[in-house]
């Protein structure tokens, strides 16, 4: 098959950008979209001029290192998936596609069709981890966790930290993203001693540089795991109960 | 663990401010108390309608009803003290669910950044309802001003006399553009509502995928009821199936 790409090209992110057009022809239907994407570069190479540059690295869609706008579609028409497990049969013979960084005022564009996802690393920093003594391991299933609490918390871990969420979303707002790992670790018993004060470190991190949910649901079709925008409602609550349990604690804190 | 406490530093925004002040200026915080003041104005809304319907009982019972509200708990507190509580509740309440409108629109647009897609946005959940909260919320306000001086103070009825409630609503409604006004912010009403009622769990955390599609019906149920009940009204007028002498 094939087909006219329309790219986005931007040297760094002190220049200006502006789209390029491309043919790649001769596609297989059962090529991946970065297999074509890769086809296209190398024509590139071979002539000398400068490859599309994008992101992406597992190529099965666990990494969440890859993603671009495609058609209007934040990872392409397919639901539930990422770029890099979205095929080429998913277009048709002589389409015109659409390829796109996530835009978001967070998000500068590094190069092409890479944007730096660093606001993610900032929100993790403030509170996505659990602090755990080391040394000797601990007997497995020592703790013991309810089956409700692991598989709600295993839904929201699915998130790969790829932003289409953000990229899907006309507010710019990373609600998704944040929620899924304020939930995914403040539903287990592991996460429970820093739980009040990990919600309001994050979400306030968040809000530095992310709009705000106004519950259009965007995100929750965007996301290449399907996550569902109940764990924002499920961040809403619990920063409202970390607010007032951090209140009743004050004094203690620092 | 002191590093990990001081790493997730619950006095990020020190001092007392740390509790209400980062709660209410926090964009979560501030969908919170929108939602909040949301319950309230639907509450409102519904039963001002509920008391509006009391006009296809003929004059005597809604100008009876209107007589009431102003003497509501009369004496225990002065005439017309409740009616007055109620207004600058509803007032505060609708102060604070626009100032978090406006605030969080503004921080929204300076987040969404300045480069927009080129390609068509494939929306796939957000709808015109979500999409037309905020210039919905604008025609409500807008009719609303209209709406209070038409009915409440009389400035824009030449037809207006004080206290006779049912006469005032009829000779306003038989004034065509006026009828067209009201459907007209019925309709935004209904989309505002629509999307309100079915958002307001999900900003108060209370979503659950048990009840979700019940949720939906629920927003669509109390949407369309305030839609029929009170653009029934003007549409009534202007069929003549009420009319001043009734």
């Amino acid at each position: 098959m094939d087909v006219t790409l329309r790219v986005w090209r931007q040297p760094d992110s002190a220049s200006e950008g502006g789209f390029a057009t491309y043919e790649a022809k001769g596609v297989s239907e059962d090529a991946s979209f970065f297999e074509m994407l890769d086809m296209v570069n190398e024509r590139l190479n071979d002539s000398g001029e400068e490859p599309i540059a994008f992101d992406s690295d597992c190529r099965e869609g666990i990494c969440g290192t890859c993603g671009v706008m495609i058609d209007g579609h934040p990872h392409g028409p397919q639901r539930g998936t990422a770029t890099c497990q979205l095929h080429m049969r998913k277009f048709k013979d002589g389409d015109t596609i659409v390829i796109e960084p996530w835009r978001a005022e967070a998000f500068r564009v590094v190069r092409d069709l890479v944007v730096d996802r660093s606001p993610f690393d900032k929100i993790i920093q403030a509170g996505g981890y659990i602090s755990v003594n080391v040394g000797a391991a601990q007997d497995a299933n020592e703790t013991l966790i309810p089956r409700p609490a692991a598989e709600a918390s295993m839904d929201a871990a699915a998130c790969i930290g790829c932003a289409a969420c953000v990229a899907a979303c006309p507010n710019g707002a990373a609600n998704l993203f944040t929620a899924a790992k304020i939930a995914h670790l403040g539903l287990l018993p592991q996460g429970q001693p820093e739980r009040y004060l990990r919600t309001v470190a994050m979400v306030e991190t968040m809000e530095d540089y992310f709009g705000s949910c106004r519950n259009y649901g965007e995100c929750e079709t965007a996301c290449p795991k399907s996550i569902s925008i109940d764990v924002i409602a499920w961040m809403n609550r619990d920063y409202v109960a970390a607010q007032w349990k951090n209140f009743r604690k004050q004094g203690q804190q620092v | 663990m002191t590093t990990t406490t001081r790493r997730l530093d619950v006095n990020r925004r020190s001092g007392w401010r740390s509790w209400l002040g980062s709660f209410f200026t926090s964009d979560i915080g501030m969908k919170w108390m929108m939602a909040l003041t949301g319950i309230g104005l639907l509450a409102y809304v519904l039963v001002h309608m509920i008391g509006n319907l009391k006009i296809y009982l003929g004059a005597e019972d809604l100008d009876h009803y209107a007589e009431a509200l102003r003497t509501l708990l009369y004496p225990i507190v002065p005439e017309t003290g409740v009616l007055w509580m109620f207004r600058f509740g509803l007032l505060a309440m609708f102060i604070i669910h626009m100032w978090s409108a406006i605030v969080l629109a503004l921080r929204n647009r300076r987040a969404r950044g300045t480069i927009r897609y080129t390609a068509k946005r494939q929306y796939l959940a957000a709808n015109y309802a979500n999409r037309t909260m905020l210039w919905g919320g604008v025609i409500i306000f807008l009719f609303l001003v209209y709406h209070i001086a038409d009915l409440t103070l009389g400035m824009t009825n030449p037809d207006f006399v004080e206290g006779a409630v049912y006469h005032n609503v009829i000779t306003s409604f038989q004034v065509w553009w006026v009828a067209l006004i009201y459907v007209v912010a019925q309709i935004a009403l209904a989309f505002h509502v629509y999307h309100g009622a079915w958002s307001v769990f999900q900003s108060l955390g209370m979503s659950n995928p048990r009840y979700d599609e019940w949720r939906r019906w629920m927003a669509v149920v109390f949407a369309l009821a305030l839609l029929i009940g009170n653009s029934s009204i003007p549409i009534a007028v202007q069929f003549g199936l009420l009319q001043v002498s009734g």
